[in-house]
């Protein structure tokens, strides 16, 4: 008698492991854990518990195929090792040419969105609207209601969180991070103002 | 590297030099200094000097000297730069949160405002850096596949309730009674008769009093027969006001004449 192969060591949520597999490979976004489980008409822990399993069958290095937390789902991806060999059947044009000003564009929207496009070129010092547009088109951001005025807002999308390999938003670093001291800029536009002649 | 020192007389001369610099916009022709003077006397709109022309026209003369002059250099930029300040704000007239504010406050907010363009460009480095360091991830894109979701979930349903239910809509609904609608009309002769023998016996009578005690269908069959009795020229009547008591009087020969002819008519 044909028997399952036995991809997962025997496990109370064998099964239940293959199941999700076949979701994850179905699947062409990110599956969260409530989806999997409605899905399987499982429980959610053991949804969990499966998921920790394949997590460990499909890692870098153990498969062509991984398993990765990805934009508040699970999803599979290409092993880095054969990165060149789909780069050679495959294009990426979501991220293909992005400029800075489409960079900057994303982190603002990343950051602080939603946000309008007056919002954005406030940050920016910059008209946006040709660069918005742009970012619609790839899909890396979306439009997310309307302000008071009416004014369309946009957040980024989970293709965003995907592309850039974030788990979620909560995994971009800390703004403050970025951009040095502000005392630092203070004092050099202090300095170049006691240079000014009388 | 040892640097130029100019001296004191060579300073005002190259200070004059720029004040003095002569210019040919189309705005504004003349001495840069007096270009200044008119744009704070705000009798020249700052909107309409192209400051690039004005820059464009010292970097000329600038390159006609030999040596390049860090002095005059400096303060042209300053002049320049708060003319451009000016110019900025003019443009951006809804910004009027940086026009109320002291030189130091607004200082204050272009660092504030520097520093926070400074982390936007930060963060968008580091985005640039994760893009470069995942670009070998490869996976799946495409619309979603998912199937849509049963949004509204019913209840477990018995076919023989639904049935029973749709049983009872069918059925032939009870005939509804129309007797309570049955009207009996007294015939108006009845009445002609009575008010005949009133006038009869009277040279006038109220309607309302002879008529009082009568069901509503006898009242109105009894004001026909008022009608026939006028129509036929027996009666005359007289109402003062609408709904005010209609009285009957026995009609006189010239009455009978009138409502002949009229009736001939």
């Amino acid at each position: 008698m044909e028997r399952p192969l036995r991809l997962i060591a025997a496990s109370p949520v064998d099964a239940l492991a293959r199941t999700i597999e076949a979701l994850l490979v179905v699947a062409s976004q990110p599956l969260g854990v409530a989806e999997l489980t409605e899905a399987a008409a499982d429980d959610p822990e053991r949804v969990e518990t499966a998921l920790g399993l394949l997590r460990e069958r499909y890692r870098e290095g153990r498969s062509g195929i991984v398993l990765e937390q990805v934009a508040g789902g699970w999803a599979f991806r290409a092993s880095r090792e054969a990165a060149e060999a789909c780069g050679r059947l495959f294009e990426r044009p979501v991220e293909r040419n992005l400029s800075q000003a489409a960079l900057e564009t994303l982190a603002v929207v990343a950051y602080l969105g939603p946000c309008s496009r007056p919002e954005i070129a406030r940050w920016r010092g910059v008209a946006v609207d040709s660069v918005v547009a742009g970012l619609v088109e790839r899909g890396l951001i979306s439009e997310a209601g309307r302000g008071d005025l009416g004014v369309v807002r946009y957040r980024v999308t989970p293709l965003f969180e995907r592309v850039f390999g974030l788990e979620s938003l909560a995994a971009l670093p800390r703004l403050d991070e970025f951009g040095g001291d502000a005392e630092e800029l203070r004092g050099r536009l202090e300095s170049l103002a006691e240079r000014r002649p009388a | 590297m040892r640097r130029e020192v100019a001296s004191d007389r060579e300073i005002s001369l190259l200070a004059v030099s720029v004040r003095e610099l002569e210019l040919d916009l189309d705005a504004f022709e003349g001495p840069f200094d007096l270009l200044l003077t008119l744009v704070l006397r705000e009798e020249l709109p700052l909107v309409e000097v192209d400051v690039a022309g004005i820059v464009l026209t010292f970097v000329e003369r600038l390159a006609e000297r030999e040596e390049l002059d860090l002095d005059a250099c400096g303060e042209f930029l300053v002049l320049v730069a708060a003319l451009l300040e000016l110019k900025a704000r003019g443009l951006f007239a809804g910004e009027s949160d940086l026009e109320d504010l002291e030189p130091e406050e607004a200082a204050e907010e272009l660092a504030r405002r520097l520093e926070e363009y400074r982390r936007i460009k930060g963060a968008a480095e580091w985005l640039a850096e994760r893009l470069a360091a995942e670009r070998d991830r490869y996976f799946r894109l495409g619309p979603a596949p998912l199937a849509p979701r049963g949004e509204r979930r019913l209840a477990e349903q018995d076919p023989q309730a639904l049935a029973a239910v749709l049983r009872a809509l069918a059925a032939e609904p009870p005939e509804v009674s129309l007797a309570h609608l049955e009207l009996r009309f007294p015939p108006v002769s009845r009445f002609l008769e009575q008010f005949r023998a009133v006038l009869g016996r009277r040279q006038r009578f109220d309607f309302d009093h002879e008529v009082a005690g009568f069901s509503r269908v006898e009242q109105a069959v009894a004001f026909l027969a008022l009608l026939e009795l006028r129509r036929a020229g027996e009666v005359s009547l007289e109402q003062a006001a609408p709904f005010a008591p209609i009285r009957v009087a026995r009609a006189g020969r010239e009455e009978e004449v009138e409502a002949w002819s009229v009736r001939s008519a």
